[in-house]
C-alpha cells in the first residue's frame, strides 16, 4: 500500500528510515493515521530521536493491544504529537509472551509514568529502569492481567479481597 | 518519616500488599531530598491519608500525603476506586452498545463522551455524517462543555470556602439538563450520539430552549464575573496557589484548560479540527501563570466561547438529514422500522452484529472534551466488536500533572488545587 503523507510526516518517516535504517520494520496507515513499528531494542534511541530531533514533544498517551495467539504476543504503542508541524504519530513495538519487558521511555517523556503504569497493571508487560512501575487501578494483591485476552470478562472469583457486607463490631 | 515508622502507626486491614507498596513509594519519592533530613524532634510530620471517601476529592480520590506542619513535603495518589474495566467491556460488545457505557466515563459531560466514540467508529468504519448531525453534535458538545465547566466553578469557589456560589451554579446547570432532555429524553446520561448521525432530530421546542439559554447565560456569566473577579477571598485563595510551570507543562503531558492555563493554545477544536469546527469562529482562551487563578480564567472565558460557537451552530444549520441513510452502516429510522419489513430486518442486524469496519484496521480519533484531549483507539478485527478499545482520558492523564503539583504545598490549599484541575474520577479510573 502506498502511503500518503503530508509534507512533515513525510520528512518524519524519511529521517527515521535514514538514520535507523536496519530499526524501522514497518511503516503504514490505517484510516488516516500513521503507524511505524520499530524494533524493541531501539526504543529508547528513537524515541529521543524523535523528541529532541523531529519535535515530537508531548507524549498523549501509551497503551498495549494483546495480539492474542500471534508470535510476539504483546504490543505497545506511543501516541506522539507535534504541536509544532500538527502531526502525530503513533510509534510501534511488539514483545514476546513470557517476560514481557520494554524500556522504560520516562527519562525522554516524564508523561510516561502513569501511562506505563496502566500498561503494567493491564497486560502485566515490566518496563525497566521505570521509577515507580506499581499497579495503577488495581490493589497490588491481585494477581491477574486483566486485559489480557484468557482473562475472563466476569473475573475470577476469590481473586480479590472484597470487606464483608455486614459491619464489625468490636 | 521511615516506612517502618509509618506501618507502625497505619495498621492497614485491607489490600496490605497494595498499601505497604503505596507507602514504599511516597517514601522513595525525592530520596534524594530525604537523606538530609535528620530526625524530626518536634514530630511535626505526619502521613495524611485524604479520601477516598473524601467529599473535596471530587469522588473516590484517594492522596497520600506526608506532611511537616502544615506543608506537604511530598504526595502520592492512588486511583482506581472507580475502576469498572470499561475498556475490557467494550471488546465485549458491539460498538452501538457500547456507546451507553461512555455516558459514564466522564459524566459530568456525556454528550462529548458519545461524540467522541461515535466519530472514531465513524472514522475507522468510513461513514459519513449527515451535515445537520454535525451541527448538532456541535451543540450538545458545548453545551456539555458549559454544564461541566458550571460544576468545576461551582465546587471550586466552594472548595474555596463559598457555598451558595454551587447552588447558582447549580441553577443554569439545571436549565442544560432541561435542554437535554428536550434533544434526547434523558436528563443525565443522554446516549443521543449514534453511530452515523444522531438518534433525532432537534425538535422546535428544544430549539428554542437552546436558544433562550444562549441568550440568557451570558448574563449569569457577567454576574459570575462581578463576583469572583475581584474578590479578594477568592483570588487570595487561587493566586500562586498550584503552579505548574510552562516548561514541565508539556513534558508532564498536561491536556486541557490546565495545559492552556499555562500559556500553550493547544486544543483538538484547532489542531486537528473534527465535526464542522473548522466553520465556526472561535478562540482559545490561553493564560500564561498556570495557577489556580489562570486555570478560573481559561475555563470562564471558555464558556463565552462555547456560547459562541453555540450562536453560529444555530445560524449555520442547515435542514436535512440527521443519520446516514444507508442501514449497513447505521441504524434506520423508526418510520422505517415500524412500517416496512427491510427496516425491520435492518433494525435487528444492527443491534444484533452491529456495523463491522474492515480487518485489521485501526484508528484514533480525538476530540476536545472539557476536560482535554478525549480520543478513542480502536482495532478491528473484522467483527461487530472492536479488538481492541482503548480510551486516552483527559482526566487520567491531568491527574498525574497534580501528583507532582501537589509537592511544597500548603494542605490546606489541596482541595482548591484538586478543584483546579478538576478531575473525574469516572474517567480517570475506566
Amino acid at each position: 500500500m502506498s502511503l500518503k503523507l503530508t509534507e512533515p510526516l513525510q520528512i518524519t518517516v524519511d529521517r527515521l528510515t535514514e538514520n535507523f535504517t536496519d530499526k524501522i520494520i514497518e511503516v503504514y496507515q490505517s484510516s488516516g493515521d500513521t503507524f511505524i513499528r520499530i524494533e524493541a531494542g531501539s526504543l529508547k534511541e528513537i524515541c529521543s530521536y524523535l523528541k529532541n530531533e523531529l519535535h515530537y514533544i508531548y507524549l498523549s498517551d501509551i497503551f498495549g493491544i494483546d495480539r492474542y495467539t500471534s508470535e510476539e504476543r504483546f504490543e505497545v504503542v506511543y501516541n506522539l504529537l507535534s504541536l509544532r508541524d500538527r502531526t502525530r504519530i503513533f510509534l510501534k513495538v511488539r514483545c514476546e509472551e513470557e517476560n514481557p519487558e520494554l524500556e522504560s521511555v520516562n527519562d525522554v517523556w516524564p508523561a510516561a509514568n502513569w501511562n506505563e503504569r496502566e500498561v503494567f497493571d493491564m497486560f502485566g508487560i515490566r518496563f525497566n529502569n521505570h521509577p515507580d512501575l506499581r499497579r495503577i487501578f488495581l490493589p497490588e494483591d491481585f494477581e491477574y492481567y486483566p486485559l489480557r485476552k484468557e482473562f475472563p470478562l466476569l473475573g475470577i472469583p476469590g481473586s480479590i479481597e472484597l470487606p464483608g457486607t455486614t459491619p464489625n463490631i468490636d | 518519616m521511615k516506612l517502618t515508622d509509618i506501618q507502625s502507626k497505619v495498621h492497614s486491614t485491607f489490600f496490605k500488599e497494595h498499601q505497604r507498596k503505596l507507602y514504599q513509594s511516597l517514601e522513595d519519592k525525592h530520596t534524594t531530598i530525604e537523606e538530609l533530613d535528620d530526625g524530626d524532634p518536634l514530630t511535626t510530620k505526619m502521613i495524611l491519608n485524604m479520601g477516598p471517601q473524601h467529599p473535596a476529592t471530587h469522588g473516590v480520590l484517594r492522596l497520600v500525603l506526608q506532611l511537616d506542619g502544615e506543608t506537604i513535603e511530598k504526595s502520592k495518589l492512588d486511583i482506581g476506586y472507580l475502576h469498572r474495566g470499561v475498556e475490557k467491556i467494550a471488546e465485549n460488545k458491539t460498538y452501538q452498545e457500547f456507546m451507553p457505557y461512555t455516558d459514564r466515563m466522564d459524566y459530568l459531560s456525556p454528550y462529548s463522551n458519545n461524540v467522541a466514540l461515535c466519530t472514531a467508529v465513524e472514522k475507522i468504519a468510513g461513514v459519513t455524517v449527515p451535515e445537520r448531525a454535525h451541527y448538532i453534535r456541535m451543540i450538545g458538545c458545548e453545551l456539555a462543555r458549559i454544564s461541566s465547566h458550571l460544576l468545576w466553578l461551582g465546587t471550586m469557589v466552594m472548595d474555596a470556602g463559598a457555598i451558595s456560589f454551587f447552588i447558582w451554579t447549580f441553577k443554569e446547570r439545571e436549565k442544560i439538563y432541561d435542554i437535554m432532555d428536550r434533544i434526547g429524553g434523558h436528563r443525565f446520561t443522554i446516549s443521543h450520539a449514534r453511530i452515523g448521525g444522531v438518534a433525532n432530530d432537534l425538535t422546535d421546542e428544544a430549539t428554542a430552549s437552546i436558544k433562550e439559554f444562549v441568550d440568557t447565560f451570558p448574563n449569569e456569566l457577567r454576574d459570575y464575573h462581578k463576583l469572583l473577579d475581584r474578590n479578594r477571598i477568592f483570588i487570595d485563595r487561587n493566586e500562586a496557589v498550584g503552579v505548574l510551570k510552562t516548561e514541565d507543562a508539556l513534558a508532564i503531558g498536561a491536556t486541557g484548560p490546565v495545559l492552556r492555563a499555562c500559556g500553550f493554545g493547544v486544543d483538538i477544536r484547532k489542531l486537528f479540527p473534527y465535526a464542522r469546527y473548522n466553520e465556526v469562529d472561535f478562540d482559545i482562551p490561553t493564560r500564561l501563570e498556570g495557577d489556580n487563578l489562570a486555570r478560573y480564567y481559561v475555563r470562564m472565558e471558555e464558556m463565552s466561547e462555547s456560547i459562541r460557537i453555540i450562536r453560529q451552530c444555530l445560524e449555520k444549520m442547515p435542514k436535512g438529514p440527521v443519520r446516514t441513510d444507508n442501514a449497513k452502516q447505521a441504524y434506520p429510522s423508526k418510520d422505517e422500522v415500524y412500517y416496512s419489513m427491510e427496516g425491520m430486518i435492518h433494525d435487528f442486524m444492527m443491534t444484533d452484529t452491529g456495523i463491522c469496519p474492515p480487518e485489521g484496521a485501526e484508528c484514533y480519533h480525538a476530540i476536545e472534551s472539557p476536560k482535554g484531549e478525549l480520543g478513542y483507539y480502536i482495532q478491528s478485527d473484522g467483527t461487530g466488536h472492536p479488538w481492541r478499545l482503548k480510551i486516552n482520558a483527559p482526566s487520567f492523564t491531568n491527574l498525574q500533572v497534580l501528583e507532582n503539583m501537589l509537592d511544597g504545598e500548603m494542605v490546606a490549599d489541596t482541595v482548591v488545587i484538586i478543584g483546579g484541575i478538576d478531575p473525574v474520577l469516572g474517567e480517570a479510573d475506566k
